[in-house]
């Protein structure tokens, strides 16, 4: 399938005469005069060798707006009928790889340095100085393997998902009133979740959840003592905001088997067991996948909730990658530090997911 | 003819039916029981803002009932009945972090949804080549954002805000949050844009429209539910976004997930007033998830089609 021809095959008779593309050329240059001006100007300036200057780098980023507007519209002036399809996909381009590359290229150059916003030396090189400090910090590596536990809970709210994707995708009455309140959780702020359910429910004296403990014979409940309980804890609200979003996937998936295929399967004599096990389970593993991979990117950005509940107490135990960089960031204004964290974080996460994406793929497509 | 009954329901049938009702007993007693998991959170912080300080500790749960409703909670954010007309300084503070709030998530995911659409459609029906990046790449470049933490992020950019004067802006928060909703509206807009048959341009160029008035008048009509999938899919991800909006934002621009966790905090817990700030923050996205709760399904069912 690999087609060169456009989907959408328009034949054109574009006329573009020589002093049209260098028109367009000049447009694109020039404005990018414009910019490296602004730039050299405030970069002289910032060091001390101009008088003048602007007060921050604002201009600078609408000299890049300028810029980029200027080359969109010279791809259409040189390119024609081209240009003006490259125009729908160049804006979101040029908006993902300026808010993404750079940022990430300059987080690089301070992941290996000393920098404390709030003292004024600034920025200082320090190496791999870095490196050593987070190979010995055992917070981090806490952290880590607490994100390895907070995903394994994955498996657990798929299974509650797809339970209840089952439920509603049988013959019920009210299926619309029942869908509404399963998605409701998924609607609601985390940290209002983090109130609702972390700080007033799970309360240990007035809490219903708490009363409800002591009634069942758990004499002094405690739900963020140990850090087995919080961990679990943060788990399960996590898991009460998320199970509607792969319970509504599963669902679709549920409802585009079509029905034939569990018919058949009934005629052939097959229990409900063995019909779902062998029949809808396996018809569902590519939308299962998909979803446990979209939930285990959600969970990889899991921090709200741990930092406005336990802020990673006690002593650690709850803290996912995201909160324990914000409280080292909040504690001690490290910017260098902190990135280097998540630096790391971000090539285990490439690693572990293109295994995981190798597995499955292994799996599903098995080579005898 | 005659009128004994030729068929009867066999012993087995009848007990069936026995079997039958225990089963739906069972699927109803889960339903509900899991409605219960869902709701009660919500009621209990909805019920918690009318209730004074005895009713906290003695646990009492039904209004009316067990307790009589007081507007004590609504009274400290100025939002009660006898306080709404007067003034109130908590009040000014949530109705700015309102509107903040309103602001960057309605602003972040209009952007996304123009770039995205466009982005979608181009990849749907072209096939580019910038440089070495064909369409597949150029798809996987998008949906490569959803893998990267926020975390990677946020440094660099608190630095980088810091020089180009962003910082604690509602703009910065803008820009930041469409970055992280664009995957995710590139993705259901080119499943949707994709169920669309090419013959429609097809007729539409023809007739004389160019490439993109084909797209304005042809397509966007037809994708138009998919995009509000899409728009209110990007809405609740940002309404809700907390971390960002911690790093970067301190008295401007805070939105109210920041205001609901800065008052946790502080002079211990005051139960009813915290209730009614986060029923107040939480109640815009249940109106929302009630009313448009068709799209926001279809929004995700359209991204396990692949």
């Amino acid at each position: 399938m690999t087609a060169q021809v456009d989907l959408l095959h328009v034949v054109t008779t574009d006329n573009i005469t020589p002093r049209r593309i260098a028109l367009g050329r000049t447009l694109v240059w020039g404005s990018a005069g414009i910019l490296f001006l602004l730039i050299a100007i405030q970069a002289l300036f910032e060091y001390g060798y101009l008088s003048f200057g602007f007060e921050n780098w604002r201009p600078v980023l609408y000299g890049y707006a300028f810029w980029a507007f200027c080359f969109c519209a010279s791809q259409v002036i040189i390119r024609g009928e081209q240009g003006k399809r490259a125009l729908f996909v160049l804006p979101a381009v040029l908006f993902v790889a300026s808010m993404v590359i750079f940022p990430l290229l300059f987080g690089l150059s301070i992941a290996f340095s000393d920098w404390n916003l709030a003292s004024p030396d600034g920025r200082s090189f320090n190496g791999l100085d870095n490196v050593r400090q987070m190979w010995a910090d055992p917070y981090y590596w806490n952290a880590l393997k607490n994100m390895v536990y907070y995903t394994m809970a994955i498996l657990v709210e798929y299974a509650i998902a797809f339970g209840l994707a089952l439920l509603l995708n049988s013959q019920i009455r009210a299926q619309k009133f029942f869908r509404v309140a399963f998605l409701m959780p998924l609607m609601l702020s985390p940290v209002a979740v983090s109130w609702m359910v972390g700080k007033s429910m799970l309360e240990v004296r007035f809490g219903p959840i708490a009363r409800l403990a002591r009634w069942i014979g758990w004499d002094s409940p405690s739900f963020f003592g140990t850090p087995e309980m919080a961990r679990t804890m943060v788990m399960v609200m996590d898991a009460w905001t998320f199970i509607p979003f792969m319970m509504i996937m599963i669902l679709a998936g549920l409802q585009a088997i079509p029905k034939e295929v569990q018919e058949a399967a009934k005629v052939d004599g097959a229990s409900a067991i063995q019909a779902f096990w062998q029949v809808v389970f396996p018809l569902m593993l590519p939308i299962s996948i998909t979803a446990v991979l979209i939930r285990i990117i959600f969970k990889l950005k899991l921090a709200d909730i741990i930092i406005t509940v336990t802020s990673g107490g006690p002593g650690g135990a709850t803290d996912s990658v995201t909160s324990f960089i914000f409280r080292e960031y909040r504690d001690r204004s490290n910017v260098g530090y902190g990135t280097l964290l998540a630096m790391v974080y971000l090539v285990v996460i490439i690693i572990a997911i293109t295994i995981f994406m190798k597995l499955v793929d292994r799996w599903m497509n098995p080579r005898y | 003819m005659s009128d004994s009954q030729i068929f009867h329901d066999s012993e087995m049938d009848l007990s069936h039916r026995a079997k039958w009702l225990t089963k739906r007993v069972a699927v109803y007693g889960v339903l509900i029981f899991w409605t219960i998991i869902c709701l009660f959170p919500i009621y209990w912080t909805i019920t918690t803002s009318f209730k004074i300080a005895p009713d906290v500790m003695q646990g009492n749960m039904i209004p009316w009932v067990d307790f009589e409703p007081r507007w004590k909670g609504w009274k400290s954010l100025g939002l009660s009945p006898n306080t709404i007309f007067t003034e109130s300084t908590v009040r000014d503070e949530f109705i700015k972090r309102f509107m903040n709030s309103i602001k960057t998530s309605v602003g972040a995911s209009t952007l996304a949804l123009i770039l995205g659409s466009c982005a979608a459609y181009g990849l749907s029906r072209f096939n580019y080549r910038f440089g070495f990046m064909r369409n597949s790449d150029i798809s996987f470049f998008f949906l490569s954002q959803l893998i990267l933490p926020p975390v990677v992020l946020a440094l660099p950019f608190l630095v980088l805000y810091k020089k180009f004067a962003l910082l604690d802006t509602s703009l910065g928060l803008i820009l930041l949050y469409t970055l992280t909703v664009l995957p995710i509206v590139i993705w259901i807009m080119r499943d949707q844009f994709s169920s669309i048959p090419v013959e429609l341009e097809e007729a539409a160029l023809v007739d004389g429209l160019s490439v993109w008035g084909a797209f304005f008048t042809i397509i966007l009509p037809i994708a138009l539910p998919g995009m509000v999938a899409a728009f209110i899919l990007a809405l609740v991800l940002t309404w809700n976004e907390y971390f960002f909006a911690a790093l970067l934002t301190s008295t401007d621009a805070k939105t109210l997930p920041v205001m609901v966790a800065s008052q946790t905090g502080s002079q211990g817990i005051n139960w009813w007033s915290m209730a009614a700030l986060s029923a107040a923050a939480i109640f815009p996205l249940v109106v929302i998830g009630v009313v448009l709760e068709r799209f926001i399904i279809k929004g995700m069912a359209s991204g396990s089609g692949k």
